[in-house]
């Protein structure tokens, strides 16, 4: 067992974290220097040829993220590693979640649903097979599949996401494809940890089990990992935080990744409920608390780019990365269509998103500068109601999500969401709904909307959450910063006290497509 | 005895299909199927039977007994 999984486990991960940091020399304190790293990382921060392949790509870029849509074509169910999170017996239209779909889909029916959907949503830029096993499993519908979307829309770019296992059999078929970004989750680099998370695994038409079956999926996902990075293919390396089991453990994880290439590290909270019918769920393994994911998330970064935007969607999930539009495009509906791809539609709409983006980036920039003069140690977090582009547009309401910054005076860094639906509960009425999305963004000190009831905004102000309607429709950033600006003059002036704020646990339920 | 899959608790992953050695295993309807009369419990091929091996639910593929034997396991 190595050192850090053999620590004392009453060390906070928060804690155990800062000596990390403090021993890499990554800064200590949040928001005590300026980030050029994390999924934030921008054009000024990347190599020329970096930025071109990960920029419009809503998966590696957390700026791309607001503006840009992916789709997840379900054309590989089969799978050669059982996961103690996953279960592939349950299906249910709202529930979101990796290896869930509605249905499955030939490589033809992908293709079509491709076209589809990309002429519907024109800001659609990826398409990736991400199960609902493991696309490598399924070596002939996904490379086929990829054969036939190339050839139909060679302007969308194609990626994987595997478990690794069958990895390095596939490297040049993955080269030949022109995949250029490739996702593994690796969730330890310990095969004692693994047995935990794996009960086994199908290798050369044989099932291993316990520890020999964890060796030997860690070193294929690690081999694999390299021989993607020396030919140039960009890795993202996926990692499910399980509390008491992996947790301590992803910082291994993310120095041996970086060692071999990785691109950016995604660490996800375990999603786990009784009602998925997995053996987490049904053992009462519980997901980490928003404060432990990001106590992690910082720790981690600096070592390798650390991802904070991910929604753990759907094998089929079809949309923005907060939006789930699957089920608007089912089979029967597409291929009843009459597609026409116009690839110049596509273009000029996108055009115009990049015209967006910059606007967006000017603006920070110009706030910014407003923020020179200020000197404080605080950081704080606010969430922000949005549909996409960045802007504050969605009704305190509607809002299924909100989008969680932290200020400080180096700016306004997006760390992450907090769901705030409440579909597939049944029941529950105006009142549940509101204090379940005051339990999701009650470590926050404000929430920027595009609109809010009367209600609401006095149950907030009740809460210590500050509701924020003055910068509707307004950019997220711009808003936060030119917010914080007015928080730290207040403070200045003694017209309030700064409090520290709770920490949320994170929605396990579905994310239901239905608006 | 062949094996055969409880259809109601396959999940129509399709893993068994393309590894049975005897192309035994056809989709009907969603779910998988074996035909008994190909079904060599992969005997001669492989150390295990490679549906049961590979199925991601715990007792789906089950030995058929309302048919014999085909051969005593070593």
């Amino acid at each position: 067992m190595n050192a850090v999984a053999g620590r004392g486990r009453r060390a906070g991960v928060a804690e155990y974290i800062g000596e990390i940091a403090e021993h890499k020399g990554c800064r200590t304190s949040p928001g005590g220097s300026k980030t050029n790293c994390g999924s934030q990382a921008g054009q000024a921060d990347l190599p020329k040829t970096i930025w071109e392949k990960v920029k419009n790509h809503p998966c590696y870029s957390e700026e791309a993220h607001h503006h840009y849509a992916r789709m997840h074509v379900a054309v590989a169910p089969a799978c050669n590693v059982q996961c103690n999170y996953c279960n592939r017996k349950y299906d249910c239209a709202n529930e979101s979640r990796p290896g869930v779909v509605s249905e499955k889909l030939t490589p033809e029916q992908a293709a079509k649903e491709v076209l589809a959907v990309a002429t519907s949503i024109p800001q659609l830029t990826v398409v990736g097979i991400a199960g609902p096993g493991d696309p490598l499993a399924n070596p002939e519908k996904t490379f086929k599949t990829f054969e036939l979307v190339a050839r139909a829309a060679p302007d969308i770019k194609l990626c994987l996401s595997t478990n690794g296992l069958a990895l390095p059999d596939h490297v040049d078929s993955i080269a030949r494809a022109k995949i250029d970004h490739v996702t593994i989750t690796i969730n330890t680099v310990d095969p004692e940890i693994g047995a935990k998370i794996y009960p086994w695994i199908f290798f050369n038409h044989k099932r291993y089990t316990g520890i020999e079956a964890a060796r030997i999926l860690i070193d294929r996902q690690l081999q694999g990992l390299q021989m993607l990075t020396e030919r140039g293919i960009l890795c993202k390396v996926n990692s499910v935080m399980i509390p008491e089991i992996n947790d301590l453990h992803l910082v291994e994880v993310n120095k041996t990744v970086k060692a071999r290439g990785a691109f950016l590290h995604n660490i996800m909270p375990l999603i786990s409920a009784p009602e998925h019918g997995t053996v987490f769920g049904l053992n009462g393994q519980r997901g980490p608390t928003a404060q432990e994911l990001k106590a992690l998330q910082d720790g981690c970064e600096g070592e390798t780019k650390v991802m904070r935007h991910c929604r753990q969607c759907r094998a089929d999930a079809v949309g923005l990365l907060g939006e789930d539009r699957s089920a608007e495009f089912t089979t029967e509906r597409i291929m009843a269509m009459d597609v026409n791809y116009d690839a110049e539609m596509r273009r000029a709409y996108q055009a115009k998103v990049e015209d967006e983006r910059a606007a967006k980036v000017a603006a920070r920039r110009e706030e910014l500068a407003e923020l020179a003069g200020q000197k404080s140690e605080i950081t704080l977090l606010v969430a922000a109601a949005t549909k996409g582009s960045g802007l504050i547009n969605e009704h305190f309401g509607h809002a299924k999500e909100f989008q969680v910054y932290e200020l400080s005076t180096s700016g306004a860094k997006f760390v992450g969401h907090r769901r705030a639906d409440v579909y597939c509960q049944g029941g529950y009425g105006e009142e549940d709904r509101l204090s379940t999305i005051i339990g999701a963004i009650k470590d926050c000190h404000a929430v920027f909307v595009a609109k809010i009831g009367d209600c609401p905004k006095r149950k907030l102000i009740e809460a210590g959450i500050d509701p924020v309607d003055q910068y509707a429709h307004e950019f997220i950033e711009k808003s936060a910063i030119a917010w914080f600006r007015c928080y730290l003059d207040k403070l200045q002036s003694g017209e309030i006290l700064h409090v520290k704020r709770d920490n949320p646990a994170i929605h396990q339920k579905a994310l239901t497509s239905a608006a | 005895m062949p094996f055969k899959i409880i259809a109601s608790q396959c999940t129509g992953c399709s893993a068994c299909e393309p590894l049975c050695p005897n192309v035994a295993i056809s989709e009907k309807g969603g779910t998988f199927s074996i035909d008994p009369k190909k079904c060599t419990e992969c005997v001669g091929y492989f150390d295990e039977p490679q549906c049961v091996a590979v199925c991601p639910v715990d007792d789906t593929c089950v030995v058929d007994t309302s048919w014999p034997r085909r051969q005593a396991q070593a």
